[in-house]
């Protein structure tokens, strides 16, 4: 008690600011925010100056001019009357729908390959070992180039499918083509469609899409409450209620109802001048980038599900078999739940590295947002500037979302665990 | 129980029967293949399928890299050789490419009358790192070590030799500086005089300075511009830069995000995961476009300087967050143990801490390199002629205009060998440093 | 190793020494070296060869330019540009002057702030399709694919073409021009459009350039020429002059052969006096040594024959001169008077 009006009363004097611990860090944390602040104004003022000079101020007016340029791959209405903007929105769903779809694939692949490294067969085992470490070792813009090259080199142009004596012919009766222009496959099509919405009056979506996936869900939460009924009753009674062909039909028979009152049929592609017309074009540029996306990091994927396979103690294994539980239980109710928690940040840090390298899509020409406001647009503006940061802002949003929801995934596993 | 038992036994075998051979079918060659490729059906169809595989693989590509050829001066003669050789039908590689151009898909534009320099720089580098990497290497080595971060540059880009020795005599200013003041002013402010006093002289005298002793001595060898950088030494030359500064920032920048500094912690972790969340290419467009506009108006430095920058940045920011995860891995009895003993911040990371958390994070930190070389790559898209960027421009000559997958066979060939060499000593380095933690 | 970065900046300090001074004269003077911006790879233009020297039509130009200030060839960097970075290698000074067939158009001009000291290429957008497609003119190609190369003035001419002649086509976009070729004779597009030179440089270096046509419409001007930053009139002087030098030494018969012994004294001529400073100071009013021109044309030859040597009949690319043609033999090739 006595010793503490001596502490209060002790002066301040500046040489505390170093010498006190109690003081020392606030002088250290003032002294980083100061030059960081320095630093930071010193740059903006560097390049505000910098641009002056040139003649081109920060100036974001041009994303509303028109963009002059065409796109081959828009999911949304795009013309090359539509402004730098819109240009700019189309890269930016195509970055997302690459993304998409490698994350898909590599997934699948992944896991097939982690646990095909642990088989006992020794060729195969070995052969995936090979495939990890040629992918894992070699630049994936390479592969990337690699990819796109054997798209180009192997497949039939469509010239090949024309006349007579056609070297090349489609497959699947008559219903997918492969070309080494891309892959054309078949389309789905309303003849008694609800036709569109506007969304926002920038861009239409599907009503027929809007009502599938509507009652797509709806089946779906009704039969995850068949099941969790079916749960309940094996809890009290101990016997579980045959419940699958209940659970298929309430999914099944409601879609099947809005398809055929749609009016759906597939669309098949056609060789119609120049190219297949019809049906899904899916560009060789989207199949190479994904492909190489998706086997590059496979090879990554396939190392943390090993890992996370192998991190489970073989204890774990017996323990379940001894309370009776058969393999395949083991594996879904033991092994998986305690891999999951190793494996899927680093998995997810993995999409988010593969949705990193989509932007290497302007080395096919695959119009991602790098190639069209990072590319053209900035080529024909010049203001690369403002295109960078846009650029930036994009990604640096994606990873955010996508750590968070890591984050979020961490907090709740761990949770569970204690 | 069991001595009546026994007694009452009709049979007890008194000797151990001689062992049997195995059966034929599960030893030999004919055991393991059972046992290693056939032992269930599928199996079996697993095999069968590898096998297939295998055997296409090798049907399409081995023709082509055998019926080669590796004189002509140009592809149209490549044709007509190949054609001469093994037929009208046939296409092969033509891997006179590589040999009329290797040298500038290592070496880049390097005055090949210095191409020593180079190979003795990465020599150097080497040399330097080997008593790091390796612990049968003699300690004395470790004076290789620190002459090479000064012995390298020198002899990548040539000029004066006092630029180095002023380099260099920055870090003995700063230990003179701290020796000094440490005893009358206390630990921190010798370490400030310790950080400022080198500074300033980089900053305002060391060029004055090399080259004042320049025109008394003049010391020198060729200086060669960084635009003659390119092919694989390019590529070497950025990630090997970036490799080893990223390590010092990397430990930093995760201190930075471990601290209980609010704001240094919130610095550290914007720059972390800014640098995190963008593509590195984006960071190359700055580099190439932007740096210059940060950068007071009228200065104007190398494009190759501004690379190696920015691809230090990304590193730091992945290797950072690889040793947080190797601090946050650390059992917290370490750090308090630490503070019982008394020991002050820097000294408990030094001692206790950071050797293990490096250790913990070993691999980790080299797949990061071997990320941060693979992605070297990219700066061919920014206009730099590293391999790729070479492959490029190589195809632009008319000899060789349409040439393709021997060049991007011979770089891919190239960075498996780097790649994999390191992941293969990162696996040494696990093994060898496994000293029982789990 | 960690403060190998300041040293390498050091090092690399006295290599790049601050260009984006007012006077560039000067800057390169000091330097020693000429820093102009190029392709990193297009052939008959710029391409690197087995012993690493730069090679090629724009290359040329560079060269000629660092004859006339510096006196020497060969004092040149070049610095390989993509068409994403070579306006801020320009604006930022990390160049000198750029020659990238670099088409003339008004906002690169105006807006982005560049002189234009002339044209030393004039071109035009044209299409290439294989004999095989059966295809006579541009405007039977609706539906077609086309391979075009990015960050060009291309895309936006193909994008107007098709749009004023009301039919549709497929874009593919591509980095390089080595790849378009891949993709085009591997039939992934039907169609290959870029400048016409580079057609026919294309066409040239095919297994069977027979099989394919260049088609008669060219959509558009492309003339392609040197470039330097806005705010230096006395470096887009000697530029300007020095390209025009190149041309005047055409049409007045000087050539790399005979230069020596029209530059020995004054001539009958007074045109090829002045331009070979034999007479009058038009080397001492661009701030240049009186001979300023005859070293850049005796450093590849005058126009006509750089024009022969990389990219004429002559070559595998096999250019004919048409509107290249000097002004005399009804090109467009015409130097303003030396006086």
């Amino acid at each position: 008690m006595t010793s503490y009006p001596d502490v209060s009363r002790e002066t301040f004097r500046l040489r505390m600011l170093i010498f006190d611990t109690r003081y020392r860090s606030l002088t250290i944390q003032v002294v980083a925010l100061i030059a960081f602040m320095l630093l930071v104004a010193w740059i903006v003022s560097n390049t505000v100056q910098n641009l002056a000079d040139l003649g081109k101020p920060i100036d974001f007016g041009f994303l509303t001019g028109a963009a002059q340029y065409d796109i081959n791959q828009t999911l949304i209405e795009y013309t090359n009357r539509d402004s730098h903007l819109r240009a700019a929105f189309v890269g930016l769903l195509n970055t997302l729908l690459v993304a998409a779809l490698g994350c898909t694939l590599a997934t699948v692949l992944g896991v097939i390959i982690g646990v095909l490294r642990l088989s006992r067969n020794w060729l195969v085992a070995r052969l995936m070992t090979v495939y990890v470490e040629l992918f894992r070792n070699v630049p994936v813009l390479l592969w990337i180039v690699f990819f796109m090259a054997i798209l180009i080199e192997t497949l039939p142009p469509p010239n090949a499918f024309r006349g007579e004596n056609a070297t090349a012919s489609m497959l699947l009766g008559d219903s997918v083509a492969l070309t080494n222009r891309g892959f054309y496959i078949p389309e789905p099509l309303f003849s008694r469609s609800l036709g569109d919405i506007s969304v926002f009056g920038a861009f239409d979506i599907s009503l027929d899409l809007i009502a599938f996936l509507a009652v797509l869900a709806a089946g779906l939460w009704a039969s995850a409450r068949i099941r969790a009924r079916a749960d309940r009753i094996q809890n009290q009674t101990g016997l579980r209620p045959t419940t699958w062909y209940l659970r298929l039909g309430v999914v099944a028979v409601p879609v099947l109802i809005v398809l055929v009152a749609l009016g759906f049929h597939l669309g098949y592609p056609e060789l119609k001048g120049f190219n297949f017309r019809g049906g899904i074009y899916m560009r060789n540029s989207l199949i190479a980038l994904w492909l190489a996306l998706s086997f590059y990091t496979a090879a990554f994927i396939a190392e943390i599900v090993r890992g996370g396979i192998l991190a489970i103690s073989k204890g774990q294994t017996e323990a379940a078999a001894a309370l009776g539980l058969r393999p395949n239980r083991i594996m879904s109710l033991v092994i998986l739940p305690q891999a999951l928690r190793v494996i899927i940040p680093p998995l997810i840090s993995q999409y988010l590295n593969l949705t990193k390298n989509s932007s290497l899509a302007i080395a096919v020409g695959y119009m991602d947002i790098t190639g069209t406001l990072g590319g053209i647009t900035m080529g024909q503006t010049g203001r690369e500037l403002e295109c960078v940061l846009l650029m930036m802002a994009f990604y640096l949003a994606i990873s955010l979302v996508i750590s968070t929801a890591m984050n979020w995934y961490d907090a709740r596993v761990r949770l569970v665990e204690r | 129980m069991s001595g009546t038992h026994a007694h009452s036994a009709a049979f007890v075998r008194d000797r151990m029967i001689p062992q049997e051979p195995p059966p034929d079918r599960s030893i030999g060659a004919l055991g393991w293949l059972r046992q290693n490729l056939f032992s269930s059906w599928l199996n079996a169809a697993l095999t069968l399928v590898s096998l297939a595989l295998i055997g296409a693989l090798l049907a399409a590509v081995l023709p082509w890299v055998v019926h080669s050829s590796w004189t002509a001066n140009s592809l149209s003669e490549c044709r007509e050789q190949i054609k001469a050789a093994y037929g009208p039908e046939e296409s092969g590689a033509c891997w006179a490419v590589i040999r009329e151009r290797w040298s500038q898909l290592i070496f880049g534009f390097y005055p090949s009358e210095i191409y020593w320099r180079p190979i003795l720089a990465f020599g150097t580098a080497l040399g330097g790192l080997a008593p790091v990497l390796f612990p049968g290497v003699p300690r004395r080595a470790l004076y290789l070590t620190a002459a090479a971060p000064f012995l390298v540059p020198w002899l990548l880009w040539g000029g004066t030799v006092w630029l180095p020795v002023a380099v260099a005599f920055g870090f003995v200013l700063g230990y003179a500086g701290f020796r000094v003041v440490a005893p009358w002013a206390g630990g921190i402010l010798g370490a400030i005089a310790a950080g400022l006093v080198p500074v300033l002289w980089w900053l305002l005298l060391a060029g004055k300075a090399a080259g004042g002793l320049q025109e008394i001595l003049p010391l020198g060898i060729e200086p060669v511009s960084s635009r003659n950088f390119g092919g694989f030494m390019l590529s070497i030359t950025i990630g090997l830069t970036a490799i080893t500064l990223s390590l010092p920032i990397g430990i930093l920048l995760a201190l930075g995000r471990q601290s209980r500094m609010f704001i240094v912690k919130v610095i550290c972790v914007g720059v972390i995961e800014f640098v995190r969340g963008v593509p590195l290419i984006t960071l190359l467009f700055v580099a190439w476009l932007l740096l210059n506009y940060f950068m007071p108006p009228n200065t104007n430095f190398d494009i190759i300087l501004r690379v190696i920058i920015m691809v230090t940045l990304f590193a730091s920011a992945y290797v950072a967050e690889v040793i947080r995860g190797g601090l946050a891995a650390l059992p917290r009895g370490q750090y308090e143990a630490a503070d019982a003993l008394g020991l002050d911040y820097w000294k408990a990371q030094r001692l206790i801490v950071m050797p293990q958390a490096l250790k913990i994070s070993i691999p980790g930190i080299v797949s990061t390199f071997i990320g941060v070389f693979k992605d070297t790559t990219l700066v061919s898209i920014i206009g730099l002629l590293d391999p790729v960027g070479f492959s490029n421009s190589i195809r632009a000559d008319v000899n060789w205009n349409g040439i393709v997958w021997e060049l991007y066979g011979f770089i891919a060939l190239m960075f498996f060998i780097f790649c994999f060499s390191m992941s293969r000593y990162s696996m040494y380095l696990e093994r060898r440093l496994r000293t029982g933690h789990r | 190793m960690k403060k190998s970065v300041i040293l390498g900046a050091l090092t690399v300090a006295a290599c790049a020494a601050g260009a984006a001074g007012a006077a560039t004269l000067d800057d390169v003077k000091a330097r020693g070296k000429l820093n102009c911006g190029t392709n990193t790879g297009l052939v008959g233009f710029a391409a690197p060869d087995a012993n690493g020297d730069w090679q090629g039509f724009d290359v040329a130009v560079c060269r000629a330019v660092a004859a006339a200030v510096l006196g020497d060839s060969s004092a040149v960097e070049f610095v390989p540009t993509t068409g994403k970075t070579r306006f801020t290698a320009l604006a930022s000074g990390e160049i000198d002057m750029l020659v990238r067939n670099t088409t003339w158009t008004f906002s690169r001009d105006v807006d982005l702030k560049f002189t234009f000291v002339g044209v030393n290429y004039y071109d035009g957008q044209g299409f290439m399709v294989p004999k095989a497609l059966g295809v006579s003119s541009a405007k039977e190609l609706d539906g077609a694919t086309v391979c075009i190369q990015t960050g060009t003035t291309t895309e936006l001419n193909l994008a107007d073409f098709f749009r004023v002649n009301n039919i549709t086509y497929e874009p593919v976009p591509i980095e390089t021009n080595e790849q378009a070729q891949q993709q085009y004779l591997a039939g992934a597009c039907d169609v290959y459009t870029t400048d016409a030179s580079g057609l026919a440089a294309t066409r040239a270096t095919f297994e069977d350039p027979t099989a394919h046509v260049v088609l008669p419409e060219i959509i558009s001007k492309e003339p392609l020429g040197p470039l330097v930053r806005h705010g230096d009139d006395e470096w887009a002087d000697i530029v300007r002059w020095t390209l025009n030098a190149l041309i005047a030494a055409e049409e007045y018969g000087v050539t790399s052969a005979n230069i020596d012994e029209l530059a020995a004294a004054p001539t009958t001529n007074p045109e090829i006096n002045r331009l070979l400073g034999t007479e009058g100071g038009l080397g001492e009013m661009l701030g240049l040594p009186a001979d300023w021109a005859v070293k850049a044309i005796k450093a590849g030859g005058n126009y006509g024959e750089l024009f022969e040597k990389y990219i004429g009949q002559n070559t595998p690319i096999g250019l004919a001169r048409g509107l290249n043609a000097q002004w005399t033999d009804g090109g467009l090739m015409y130097a303003p008077p030396f006086r």
